[in-house]
């Protein structure tokens, strides 16, 4: 059973609204808290595509818990209704919790930050202009948080009921009593369907999944981990993007991480999908596949958390066909590890899709490179979109390696490119758009390493 | 006012379809629908999904005990198909069992064997079959023969314009209950409660006071719960008949998606002709819409496309032809705007193309042709025009001259991103073009508390009429506007209805309060006039207390009504509004269809990324005539709602079917809506200053779908973007222009 199920037809709480169970709407937005290193964080999630075992330990918060008891409306309500931010209400409740999430947020607060926080909220009525005036009012509700903690500050201010100050306390008592029952069921079920976040499996097939048999991660400790042990950087595998974009190790690496994180879902999706996830997923334009191929990253494959035996595969090994994978029945991800690149070397990912944002790529692709002064010393070029399975470039890569950064081999590697791929025509656009696409985004790759090298010349018309 | 339902909205208590208390017992249903678009039923196995525990029963036509048959225009539509398939999407069977997972695992174990047959999917091919749901309609003014001659420019071309699906985000849905005696009552998430009665009553072989069908709100419909939502109300009381027991449907989104038809898409052929000083002399057009396999409101759509064939300009020689083309789609129906957007678009594409082969800007022409007050339409109405108000308003207001200059500016010293720039002009006629439906009735109860309880035909999806039709009662009873309370739209107290549409459910249920108000009114005063010792017209109700000869009476609100209770004297009024002045005369195609016109004019900028063929819209400015506005932030939330959904039918909305008629862009993974961040930087709205009379409740113009028809100009903002980054390409006039068309044509090598 998904969370969203169990909230409306087993708790009977109707606020939380059914719109695609895809995760593509935000109808079902719920705040998730959990403590981790005893901070207390609150996510957004769409609850549609959550396994009710991953709320274990957790704080679920609904539209009904953040309404105040006394009938009035708190000033996130308030803004919506005064900006006319809310027409057939469907979507409100989603968009009214997204915005606690905001509000609840450890981030300095900000107007972008407020509209990022609404980013997986879709509304087919008001044009979003009237949210986007209630999101500022929002925004300067929290001008005077400064460094108090937020669960502390939005009870205080009266933003959201009294009750969230006293949250941390219950979920460490929880959290205390929860932790051998993890581990108790970790049993031996290797035909079980492993459930992450759920950002993949779910989606259309929810009918399917509801008769399944699913093991959630939440039965795998530890798996949150992000660590650096020399140049190497190793992934646990139920870090989800957002843990990623928190973490000063990457933080540090990908200066421009958070402009890619933008282009990659929305923020419900990116709290509840993990990188392993999105690796098994197997999909030919998962962004983060194409974002780790073009490092190089090695996955540690093993049947269980505690065994000794393992074996680590690169990730440019994993795809076997559409959908197929390298693996063995019960294999999962343990970690995930990859060369941290040095400051000096280079690295971008490009996306375009049908909508900017909070859309599958209709082709991506990264590239990273390794320089010696003007010359490429080792080149990864990986793309999306354009074949079978997602790619990693390899003669593109080898014929770049050695290059020096010019307009003659930029185009040759590009017609080298063309080769190694074979879209197909589908909803995300014809093939003649996605192979013209890919040229285009390898352009962007090097007119974004290499911006002050007009001599590129690579925009022209033909 | 504030919107009425805010309150409840913004704490999630608002109560849609699926949130109604489920009655102990309810089964849930449903739908195996046709995997094939076009086929014979050989077979149907419903021996597995029947052995299915849980699984109370099966529905197929044969269960039927009335009519199969849910046309409304035309009889052309089977509730489940009996011998033929006519649609991917098409229900078959319906199974009812005791939970949702149950129903959906039976409808996964039927099988039905279907021999295909040859599937249409284009309206061209369906005309030259004469697959065509009516016989064509020519609108005809002047002579286009022999204007011709006259003309100095004469430039013909192709258009195209796709679907849109509807996506509320509410999915369609109903619940029925048995009530005693035979009766059932429908839930349903319906524009139109009597459309499920009276279909429901049809199919179900029971008179249609059997039914009540009882709408509390939607989420979200334009349009696509005008027609569409009656099929799942009347599965839910099949069932209902059948079993005795309450049945609910609510769909899933690809259900929804793949089982409903969309706005419709136009293929058209145009033929313009111009005088040298840019003056439209004739204008001839044929536009093939894509109906889908039956006629649901196909021929009410195309009715529109020909009324609104030349969108805000006068033109004295036009000939217009139409035809309703039979493909094997679902049923498309109506979405806001109705027919009328895809005629706009013809114009502009003919006006476009013009003014790129004369080298004018496009604006040149649009201007020299606005509608003036006293110019004929094509079908025979006098134009009351603000045409030339807005524009003149906008370009002086929003100094479009700067804007060009600092446009032109930028596509100069910038490689990489291209700005383009298109107006829009509006017009768009209110009232439902069949006359018949233009009548609505409300019902007034005044309690003795002094409370006051409206039902009107309303139905309430988002749009504010319950919030108007509030301000209606509360500023003609002067009372608080907390005592007043709109009911939900029910059809045992407003009977015969017409759907919520046509943007006209405020001005003909807003009147009709009026009118029952007033009356109500009337019989208060008089007996205050009897206590007060004055004439009725001494007597005055302000801010809940009574005046006599402007002098505050002893007598508040609820004193007042109280007295007149005790003087038995009905509290309660059911009125009837048509509005005056409107007939059509089908023969002829020629009358006075619409009670009045709204106009307006958009500038819409955008930015081309010329490396990726991605796109920004940077504004939307805007000068629309509200006559006389009596609720700013509602109007103004329906503009930006509609110029963003507009934009998005225009940009990235794109429905695919394959060749065999299967919808590719069947979950919101594959239709992209706008979201957030791909809305205009900046709208702004801009109320035309009027005093001119009109027939709109309070002066206030109708406002649901016009706003929608400004979206049309991003398309033309796109194209020019791209022709200031490849100026020489030939660009298909073929919406929507996705990012996909975007970059092809920034690189294609094609020239005109």
């Amino acid at each position: 059973m998904v969370l969203l199920d169990f909230i409306r037809y087993h708790q009977h709480l109707m606020g939380t609204k059914i719109g695609c169970r895809e995760g593509d709407c935000g109808a079902c937005t719920v705040l998730v808290g959990e403590l981790t290193d005893s901070q207390l964080r609150y996510r957004s999630m769409t609850c549609c595509l959550m396994p009710l075992g991953n709320a274990a330990g957790k704080h679920i918060v609904t539209i009904e818990g953040i309404n105040p008891a006394d009938r009035e409306l708190n000033p996130i309500q308030q803004a919506m209704t005064d900006e006319g931010a809310t027409q057939c209400g469907f979507c409100t409740p989603g968009f009214v919790i997204s915005l606690a999430g905001f509000c609840l947020d450890h981030k300095k607060p900000s107007y972008k930050a407020a509209i990022a926080a609404i980013d997986g909220n879709i509304c087919r009525c008001t044009g979003y202009k009237s949210i986007e005036r209630a999101a500022a009012k929002i925004t300067d509700l929290l001008k005077d948080r400064d460094n108090e903690e937020p669960t502390s500050f939005v009870s205080r201010a009266k933003l959201l009921p009294a009750y969230f100050s006293t949250i941390k306390a219950r979920l460490q008592t929880l959290t205390d009593a929860n932790e051998s029952d993890h581990l108790a069921t970790g049993s031996e079920r290797s035909k079980s369907i492993i459930v992450g976040g759920g950002t993949d499996l779910y989606v259309q097939r929810h009918d399917t999944m509801v008769h399944s048999d699913i093991r959630v991660t939440g039965a795998y400790p530890g798996q949150q981990h992000i660590a650096l042990e020399g140049d190497v950087c190793t992934i646990g595998p139920g870090v989800t993007v957002s843990d990623l974009a928190v973490s000063p190790i990457i933080q540090e690496a990908f200066p421009e991480f958070p402009r890619y994180m933008k282009l990659v879902s929305s923020t419900p999706i990116r709290n509840m999908a993990t990188i392993a996830g999105n690796f098994i997923n197997a999909s030919p334009i998962g962004d983060f596949t194409i974002f780790f191929l073009a490092l190089d990253a090695q996955l540690e494959l093993s049947t269980k958390p505690e065994s000794r035996k393992s074996r680590t595969m690169p990730l440019r090994r994993l795809y076997k066909g559409y959908k197929q994978l390298d693996m063995l029945e019960g294999e999962y991800i343990r970690r995930i590890m990859f060369r941290l690149p040095a400051r000096t070397e280079l690295f971008h990912f490009e996306k375009v899709s049908k909508r900017m944002h909070l859309d599958i790529a209709t082709v991506n692709t990264a590239i990273h490179l390794r320089m010696m002064n003007d010359t490429i010393k080792n080149a990864g070029l990986s793309a999306g979109g354009v074949g079978p399975v997602p790619l990693f470039l390899q003669k593109t890569s080898e014929y770049l390696t050695g290059k020096s950064i010019n307009r003659e081999n930029i185009l040759e590697a590009i017609n080298i490119a063309q080769t190694e791929i074979s879209p197909i025509s589908d909803a995300r656009g014809t093939k003649e758009y996605k192979r013209l696409l890919l040229t285009q985004l390898l352009k962007a790759h090097f007119i974004s390493l290499f911006p002050i090298n007009e001599k590129l010349n690579l925009l022209e018309n033909g | 006012m504030k919107n009425i339902d805010s309150y409840t909205h913004v704490r999630g208590e608002s109560i849609y379809l699926d949130d109604i208390p489920v009655v102990q017992g309810t089964l849930y249903a449903a739908v195996f629908d046709s995997p094939i678009a076009h086929g014979r039923i050989k077979a149907i196995d419903l021996s597995v999904a029947g052995s299915i525990k849980g699984v109370e029963r099966i529905f197929t036509s044969s269960d039927i005990p009335g009519e199969n048959q849910i046309g409304g225009i035309v009889p052309d539509e089977e509730l489940f198909a009996t011998t033929h398939v006519h649609f991917c999407g098409m229900p078959i069977v319906m199974v009812v069992a005791e939970s949702e997972e149950i129903a959906r695992l039976a409808v996964s174990k039927i099988k039905v064997d279907i021999e295909p047959l040859p599937i249409i999917t284009d309206p061209r091919e369906a005309w030259e079959k004469g697959e065509l749901i009516i016989p064509p309609r020519t609108f005809k003014l002047g002579d286009t023969t022999s204007a011709w001659e006259k003309c100095d420019h004469v430039f013909e071309g192709r258009t195209e314009t796709n679907g849109q699906e509807h996506l509320y985000i509410e999915t369609q849905g109903a619940y029925a209950l048995p009530l005693e005696n035979g009766t059932i009552r429908i839930y349903s998430s319906t524009q139109g409660p009597t459309a499920v009665q009276r279909t429901a009553a049809r199919v179900l072989g029971i008179p249609m006071h059997r039914l009540e069908v009882d709408t509390t709100r939607l989420g979200g419909g334009f349009g696509g719960k005008e027609d569409q939502a009656t099929t799942w109300g009347i599965m839910c009381a099949l069932a209902t008949w059948h079993l005795k027991r309450p049945v609910k449907y609510s769909l899933h989104r690809m259900e929804d998606m793949r089982m409903t038809g969309k706005r419709h898409p136009y293929s058209a052929d145009f033929k313009i002709g111009l005088s040298k000083d840019l003056k439209i002399l004739a204008y001839e057009v044929t536009f093939y819409q894509n109906a889908g396999a039956a006629a649901d409101l196909s021929p009410a759509v195309m009715e529109r496309t020909l009324f609104h064939c030349t969108s805000s300009y006068f033109i004295p020689h036009v000939l217009a032809t139409a035809y309703s083309c039979r493909t094997h789609l679902p049923p498309n129906t109506a979405f806001r705007g109705f027919g009328g957007p895809q005629g706009m678009f013809v114009i502009e594409a003919a006006i476009a193309k013009t003014a790129n082969a004369l080298g004018v800007p496009a604006s040149d022409i649009q201007q020299q042709n606005l509608l003036r007050t006293g110019d004929e339409f094509p079908y025979g109405q006098k134009a009351e025009s603000e045409a030339n108000e807005c524009w003149n308003k906008a370009i002086e207001l929003y100094d479009l001259s700067r804007l060009r200059k600092e446009i032109d500016e930028h596509n100069s010293v910038n490689k990489q991103y291209k700005k383009g720039l298109a107006l829009m002009p509006i017009c768009f006629g209110i009232s439902f073009t069949k006359t018949m439906m233009n009548q609505a009735r409300s019902l007034v109860h005044v309690y003795t508390d002094g409370s006051v309880g409206v039902s009107t035909g309303a139905v309430e999806m988002g749009q504010g009429v319950n919030t108007k039709m509030l301000q209606v009662a509360a500023s003609i009873f002067s009372i608080d506007p907390a005592l007043v309370r709109i009911n939900s739209t029910n059809t045992y107290r407003i009977a015969n209805t017409s759907p919520s549409a046509a943007s006209a459910t405020a001005d003909l249920n807003g009147r009709a309060t009026e009118i029952a108000c007033q009356e109500i009114l009337k019989r208060l005063k008089k007996v205050a006039a009897e206590e007060f010792s004055a004439g009725e017209d001494e007597i005055e109700i302000k801010d809940n207390w009574v005046f006599a000869k402007s002098e505050k009476t002893t007598w508040e609100w609820k004193r007042l009504v109280f007295e007149t209770y005790f003087r038995r004297i009905s509290l309660s009024e059911l009125a009837h509004y048509t509005p005056p002045g409107i007939h059509y005369d089908l023969k002829k195609e020629k009358g006075h269809p619409f009670a009045y016109h709204v106009y307006g004019t958009a500038i819409i900028t955008v930015t081309i990324d010329c490396l990726r063929g991605t796109y920004d819209f940077d504004s939307v400015k805007v000068v629309h005539d509200f006559g006389n506005s009596m609720n700013e932030v509602i109007d103004i939330g329906q503009c930006e709602g509609g110029i963003v959904q507009g934009i998005g039918w225009m940009t990235i909305e794109e429905i695919v079917y394959d060749k065999e008629g299967r919808l590719r862009s069947n979950a919101l993974s594959t239709y992209k809506v706008p979201d957030i961040y791909s809305v205009p930087k900046e709208i702004t709205i801009h109320f035309l200053d009027t005093k001119k009379p009109n027939l709109a409740i309070f002066g206030s113009k109708a406002v649901g779908e016009p706003p929608l028809l400004y979206g049309i100009g991003a398309y033309f903002a796109l194209r020019n973007a791209i022709k200031a980054f490849n100026p020489t390409v030939d660009i298909a006039y073929d919406a929507p222009m996705t990012p996909e068309k975007v970059l092809m044509n920034l690189y294609s090598k094609s020239n005109r």
